[in-house]
């Protein structure tokens, strides 16, 4: 970031002293400022008019500031011993860099909200000056060694507690950003947030938790599900994010289930939702909805199997004759098949075939899932605090999900998973040391549809109505952007690629318009500057960087330590 | 042209392991193989000999399947082989290649492990369940990995990325996968191509230990001293068609292997190189021989 901006070698040997001072200074008056008023207007971006009563950017802001400030303190101060550890002048570079882009984006969001430049207050001035001399003092800062974060040895209380303070920021974040309403205001949380993310990396504070994480692989399990777990409980009873947040969860089920045909198997599947939408067709006709055309009505526990069951036959149909051929025919045969499926839906009306799915009105009134006395829509209470419809199928979703990933996880690290990376390095030889390879590829198509079968099931009842134009290509190829985007074959890599892609738009209506091109201009400069995506899966890496001989002697390292699966 | 001597005949009085009747390949007018027959005992080690372009990959490629044979028969302890790898590798017959065609980005216990995939059964189920069956079978895999890879002297690059090996241990570790099938008999693709004399040497003792363990092995070389002091019998073969089988003694002294080396003048440059192999390490085989 900013590279281009660095300045000539005897301009920082003379004046490096001064970085220092400056740098304090610097995060200083960012302090100052943000504890003044920011704007005259107090109507925009969440009333930052109140001097002494920060509002949440310029508690944003103070949060940029005091990264800067203890790690300026880490060169030279009170934190010294933690300087050994974190490569500073790279956290402080990004740390500038990012408050800068950030005090611009708060004067510009200002200006462009309250309709002129004249509304933003001297505080706003004064931060945007601090941030601008945080900057300066930046470049003067030299790069010193520092030791490896690995080799830091804390007490495993502390890397417990390290791992629950930082599921609970991602908690208190999610659950933040999610209220915001202002899309200037979304725009600048998630610049404080990728600041805050690069710094950290910069400083190596990021490779240290990635040790700590593998270290502590249950605890962090275990802390990412309580932490999922508790989203709906921050809501207070509001069901309007948790719908989004129920979305999201389908999404990324759907999404892991692609990633076995994808990131594991590597084979392109163009025309996933299909298996999703089979999956909702067969959960609402076999449902009590009046609309159903089917008169069997069993219990869902049974749907979601018979919907996962047709979904996994569907796979096994397109998939033995097209997964003999090479990969280009297959991503055209599941581009086909996908189409052929919403205009099957689409066709199957009475007209011009069996009244199946009442074609383009589709199956509504799908009424919601009920176990026993539990009726999903109605709200219930857990300690007191109400949990609507929304809440409720969050909760059945992430057990889903919970499961999906358990066996996108358990498979990869089997001697299927074996296999399928055998496939993907070089099939002849696999083919020739005795892997079925046909056999590992239909086993991959089938498992992905059969997962989606059951994510449509539940979608059905949680969306109330299925209709053909839900599961449109538009759909299978978001999936496979959020794989893509997020990190081949990885968990955690395809959970954030699912959240940005299903969580952005939904927050950046006012871009909604240009959302397509966003997110094509996103995935070409993914592919240029990163395509082995935001979290990588270090083999993936590999194959994406056939040429980068420290990366392989990089990963080596973490081979010892048992990193390889992310 | 086929030359079976009486001494061949007595080495190969041992139990038959594995046996191509005439096999054939051809590809469209061009016939790579033509009618070849060859029996290897067990624990025995074959030399397959022959100027480029003989075809003998391509007679390695019917053998283990991944060529259909346009005619001709293989067995391997009496029963005929389909011409599909898989069936192959798991009847007990495992190769390695010309050019190694390791998992690059698989560690070295990695590419092992894989070997162990056709000698273990647990499916889809088992390792979502991941029951007591499932994690004893890994077990042994992982262990018996471990074991082929101190067999083959790679037990210290255990945890090495296949693509960060030198050139040797990579020859090494493509044997070690091999092993790991659970073979009776270890086709070796010029096991020794570009390999320094030293490197050479522990080749041939690693061959060596691998027919004392019990195995019989077929090696395609064409570093002819190589292979006359490592072969018990050596097959050598002329445009697609067997020239001699015998001992090493015998080929040697042949001199129509010699003719065929070098050549008489017009005859030896015209033929298609069905092997795919680069005609640099032509010079250097020609020296070598005898």
């Amino acid at each position: 970031m900013m590279k281009i901006l660095t300045l000539p070698q005897a301009v920082v040997a003379k004046h490096g002293a001064k970085a220092w001072p400056l740098g304090l200074a610097g995060a200083g008056l960012l302090i100052v400022g943000s504890l003044l008023s920011w704007s005259y207007d107090a109507q925009v971006l969440d009333d930052l008019s109140i001097s002494l009563n920060p509002g949440g950017l310029q508690i944003m802001a103070i949060g940029f500031a005091a990264l800067a400030i203890i790690l300026l303190l880490a060169r030279k101060g009170p934190l010294t011993p933690l300087g050994q550890w974190t490569h500073t002048a790279k956290g402080l570079h990004a740390v500038a860099d990012w408050t800068l882009i950030f005090m611009v984006l708060v004067v510009a969001g200002i200006t462009s909200e309250a309709g002129g430049l004249v509304n933003v207050a001297p505080g706003a001035w004064i931060s945007l000056l601090g941030a601008v001399v945080l900057f300066a003092a930046s470049r003067l800062v030299v790069h010193r060694k520092y030791r490896d974060p690995a080799e830091a040895a804390l007490p495993g209380w502390i890397e417990i507690l390290v791992i629950v303070v930082v599921m609970a920021a991602v908690l208190f974040g999610t659950a933040y950003a999610l209220n915001l309403t202002d899309a200037w205001e979304f725009v600048l949380f998630l610049v404080f947030v990728s600041g805050m993310v690069v710094a950290a990396s910069g400083a190596g504070l990021l490779s240290w938790l990635g040790h700590v994480t593998t270290r502590r692989k249950r605890v962090l399990i275990l802390a990412a599900f309580a932490v999922a777990f508790c989203f709906p409980l921050t809501q207070g009873g509001s069901d309007a994010n948790m719908s989004i947040a129920s979305q999201v969860l389908v999404f990324a089920a759907a999404a892991m289930g692609l990633n076995i045909v994808v990131g594991l198997a590597g084979l392109l599947d163009l025309g996933y939702i299909a298996f999703l939408g089979s999956g909702a067709y067969v959960g609402a006709t076999l449902s009590t909805s009046g609309f159903a055309t089917i008169g069997w009505k069993p219990p869902f526990i049974v749907v979601i199997l018979v919907a996962a069951c047709f979904s996994g036959t569907l796979g096994l149909i397109i998939g033995a004759p097209t997964l003999r051929v090479s990969g280009d025919y297959l991503a055209i045969v599941t581009l086909a098949f996908g189409e052929i499926f919403r205009l099957t839906m689409f066709n199957l009306d009475g007209n011009n075939g069996p009244d199946l799915t009442h074609g383009p009105n589709g199956i509504p009134a799908i009424p919601d899932l009920a176990f026993g006395s539990f009726n999903f829509g109605d709200t219930h209470y857990l300690l007191g605090i109400p949990l609507a419809r929304f809440s409720n199928y969050y909760f059945l979703l992430l057990i889903l999900l919970a499961f999906v990933i358990l066996v996108f996880h358990r498979l990869n690290t089997s001697r299927i998973g074996r296999g399928w990376v055998a496939i993907r390095e070089d099939e002849k030889a696999a083919e020739a040391m005795g892997v079925n390879v046909f056999g590992l590829k239909i086993l991959a198509f089938v498992t992905g549809a059969f997962l989606a079968g059951m994510a449509g099931a539940i979608k059905a009842h949680q969306d109330v109505s299925v209709t053909p134009d839900q599961y449109i290509f538009l759909e299978s190829a978001f999936l496979l952007a959020a794989i893509v985007l997020g990190g081949m074959g990885t968990i955690v890599g395809v959970l954030v690629g699912s959240v940005i892609l299903k969580l952005l738009p939904e927050k950046l209506r006012f871009f909604s318009d240009y959302r397509l091109m966003m997110f094509g201009l996103l995935l070409v400069l993914m592919m240029r500057f990163r395509p082995e995506g935001l979290v990588a899966n270090r083999r993936r890496q590999l194959e994406f960087h056939e040429e980068d001989e420290e990366l392989a002697v990089r990963v080596e390292g973490d081979v010892a330590e048992g990193v390889m699966e992310v | 042209m086929t030359v079976t001597t009486e001494a061949a005949s007595q080495r190969a009085a041992g139990v038959p392991l594995l046996q191509a009747d005439d096999v054939t390949m051809r590809f469209g007018g061009l016939t790579a193989v033509n009618k070849v027959s060859m029996t290897v005992n067990e624990g025995e080690i074959l030399g397959l000999i022959g100027p480029n372009g003989a075809g003998k990959t391509t007679f390695f490629n019917c053998l283990t399947g991944l060529y259909k044979p346009t005619e001709g028969q293989v067995r391997l302890s009496g029963v005929a082989l389909a011409p599909k790898p898989r069936a192959v590798v798991k009847a007990g017959m495992a190769r390695t290649f010309q050019n190694i065609r390791l998992f690059a980005n698989m560690t070295a216990l990695e590419n092992v492990m894989v070997g162990r995939y056709c000698r273990t059964s647990s499916g889809a189920i088992t390792s979502i369940l991941h029951g007591p069956k499932f994690r004893r079978e890994e077990e042994e895999t992982r262990v018996r990995a471990q074991e082929l890879l101190d067999f083959v002297g790679l037990g210290d690059s255990t945890e090495h990325l296949a693509r960060n090996m030198p050139y040797g241990n990579q020859r090494r570790l493509e044997i070690a996968r091999a092993l790991a099938t659970d073979p009776k008999l270890v086709l070796l693709d010029e096991p020794t191509a570009g390999m320094n004399p030293l490197e050479t040497r522990q080749a041939s003792d690693l061959i060596f230990k691998i027919r004392d363990s019990g195995l019989a092995v077929v090696v395609i070389e064409h570093d002819m001293r190589f292979i006359f002091n490592l072969c018990d019998r050596v097959l050598c073969l002329v445009r697609g068609e067997t020239l001699i089988v015998g001992t090493p003694n015998e080929v040697q002294s042949d001199p129509r292997v010699i003719e065929a080396y070098i050549g008489t003048g017009i005859d030896d440059v015209d033929e298609p190189d069905a092997s795919g192999r680069e005609g640099a390490s032509e010079a250097h085989d020609e020296q070598d021989t005898p």
